[in-house]
């Protein structure tokens, strides 16, 4: 039987005012990862107030952004009875809590002298009639949409005890053309599929791309040079380097939880495949896998310590783990089937992976001694999982049996909320970035 | 200008369809580059060329699932690609390795690799000097059949030699 896994959240009661509060009082939001939360929390989001329409663009956004996270159940608007006209001023509470909203978000947009955007919100406990949180951020008018992910992560940490994760980016492996000559190219978007780009071109396969923890930059594995290599770029210059001189293939790279080092296989001359880590400053590497086998897809464990990876050493691909200097790998997934792609949460204390089994793909989760396996999600062709930021939500790639293409999808840890991410054209290797600064 | 019509009459491409279905490859299945198949230079494969390579003597061997070992009826293939390539020395080959889409990325990259290898040892214990031979993996990345079964599955699995450079 599976351990469950509960935390309860409480939620701060202070006095009204534009401060952070902190201090715990009572539960609104309680998050089992192995049954779900039975209710999502009906919560009330006003349009900010706001000269043009900004304001209910901003409060769109906050709204999505809660609604897709399940835990939130955002009312409809034609159900409210007070109309805000201050949202400075203190609700009348009984307005909002006769259509059951537990939570209430109250803003307003304006520009500033110098042509800058200003938003506040406040955030109130109807019930306890009182303010929880009253914020304001400034930004430039055409980073309206951070401003309310920003709000949006205020209100997921305040309401939840968690961090949030909408103020974040994914880089992505746009896929166009037919699925035996496919146009492969690095993109990047916001979370909720909004402000999508290109980084490359096309003209070479580019494949699995990964955040880095620390900077605004990413590893990924391209054809360009002919021979298949490990890449570098940094997303605001535009700056790309190769990783390393080797001889060989290299492949599935992924950052250390520092930035400063990339892990990452390379291909030996018989055709079997070692894990190697690169400091990037130095440029030495270090050898952490010595067998005859794949050895691959290493990711490492939030506090540098340890590496899990794929290898076939003992007949078929399974999980293992190991000390971040290499040495002594331990298997740890033993169910029917095959397991791949293991990919450490930031929270330290679960791996995702891709199994397959009986001719399915599954996206799942064990905790990081292999016991507590559970399985979120099942199908015909699926990989890939990545985390976000605050390990609650996993987005992997999905392509159904007789479908053209791949597309990208998320599911949180209890498996109950699955949504479609939309992209431009078909979409793969999702990799979720941090927070943004 | 070019019609299918057009195509269908000329000797060479109907020759080269016959032979690949003689190979055992289903219909499902694309040549790789049409330019290597050599479409557009025309006969049925002189001996030394591309297209007699590709034809005759068979560019591609397949493989078993998440296996890299080579098959008895892949013997048979590169130990003919050996021979030919001893004949023809000018050129040198890449032998790209393949996998289907029932694994993930990166393990497939890494099975790919593995299966490239395979075939390039065989064809060194055969003769073929191994300074002569690059060896690419493209994983999953480049199927030839697409649909979602296994009868494409298997064709996908294979390892491709691809003539570089030399006479043609």
């Amino acid at each position: 039987m599976q351990n469950l896994i509960k935390t309860t959240f409480m939620i701060a009661a202070m006095a009204a005012g534009l401060a952070m509060a902190t201090l715990p009082a009572r539960a609104l939001v309680e998050i089992d990862i192995n049954k779900g939360v039975v209710e999502p929390l009906p919560v009330a989001i006003t349009e900010f107030i706001s000269a043009d329409g900004k304001g209910a663009e901003i409060a769109g956004v906050i709204e999505a952004d809660l609604r897709r996270s399940g835990l939130f159940a955002p009312i409809e608007k034609e159900a409210f009875i007070e109309k805000i006209s201050n949202p400075d001023a203190a609700p009348r509470f009984q307005d909002w809590t006769v259509i059951n909203a537990q939570a209430l978000v109250t803003g307003k947009v304006s520009e500033t002298g110098d042509g800058r955007l200003r938003a506040e919100y406040r955030l109130w406990d109807t019930y306890a009639g009182q303010q929880l949180v009253g914020e304001q951020f400034f930004s430039s008018k055409e980073k309206w949409r951070r401003i309310a992910h920003i709000i949006a992560d205020s209100i997921y940490q305040r309401l939840t005890g968690e961090t949030g994760y909408f103020d974040t980016r994914i880089v992505y492996v746009d896929e166009s053309g037919p699925r035996n000559n496919r146009v492969k190219k690095l993109a990047i978007m916001d979370q909720d599929g909004a402000n999508q780009r290109f980084l490359t071109d096309g003209r070479a396969i580019v494949l699995t791309p990964r955040f880095s923890p620390t900077r605004q930059e990413i590893t990924y594995m391209s054809y360009e040079g002919g021979q298949p290599q490990v890449y570098l770029l940094q997303l605001e210059t535009g700056q790309r380097e190769l990783v390393g001189n080797f001889p060989g293939m290299t492949f599935a790279p992924r950052f250390s939880p520092n930035g400063q080092r990339i892990v990452m296989s390379l291909l030996r001359d018989d055709g079997n495949s070692n894990i190697f880590a690169m400091d990037l400053r130095s440029r030495n590497t270090t050898r952490l896998t010595t067998s005859n086998a794949i050895d691959t897809s290493p990711s490492y464990s939030p506090d540098g310590s340890q590496v899990v990876f794929t290898s076939d050493r003992g007949g078929r691909a399974q999980i293992y783990v190991m000390g971040a200097e290499g040495g002594n790998p331990q298997r740890i997934s033993f169910g029917d089937g095959t397991y791949s792609t293991p990919v450490w949460s930031p929270r330290g204390d679960l791996i995702a992976f891709t199994k397959q089994t009986g001719g399915e793909f599954q996206i799942g989760v064990m905790r990081t001694d292999g016991s507590g396996e559970r399985i979120l999600s099942s199908g015909f062709l699926q990989e890939g999982p990545t985390w976000a930021p605050n390990g609650r939500v996993l987005m992997f790639f999905r392509q159904p049996a007789g479908s053209a293409g791949p597309q990208l999808f998320s599911i949180d840890l209890t498996g109950r909320h699955e949504q479609k991410i939309p992209t431009a054209n078909f979409g793969s290797d999702p990799a979720w970035s941090p927070l943004l600064e | 200008m070019r019609s299918i019509a057009a195509i269908a009459r000329n000797p060479a491409c109907i020759a080269l369809i016959a032979a690949l279905a003689v190979a055992g490859c289903a219909n499902k299945q694309v040549p790789n580059n049409a330019a290597d198949l050599g479409l557009g230079a025309g006969g049925a494969g002189a001996p030394g060329s591309q297209q007699e390579f590709t034809v005759s003597i068979g560019d591609r061997i397949f493989f078993d699932t998440d296996s890299s070992v080579i098959r008895a009826d892949a013997q048979g293939i590169l130990s003919r690609q050996a021979q030919w390539l001893g004949k023809y020395s000018s050129y040198s080959i890449t032998v790209e390795g393949h996998a289907d889409e029932r694994g993930t990325r990166e393990y497939n990259l890494a099975l790919g690799a593995r299966r490239a290898a395979s075939a390039r040892d065989f064809l060194v214990a055969r003769g073929v000097a191994a300074n002569r031979i690059r060896t690419i993996s493209y994983g999953k990345e480049r199927p030839v059949a697409t649909c979602d079964d296994l009868s494409c599955w298997t064709q996908n699995r294979r390892a491709v030699t691809v003539l570089n450079g030399g006479s043609s």
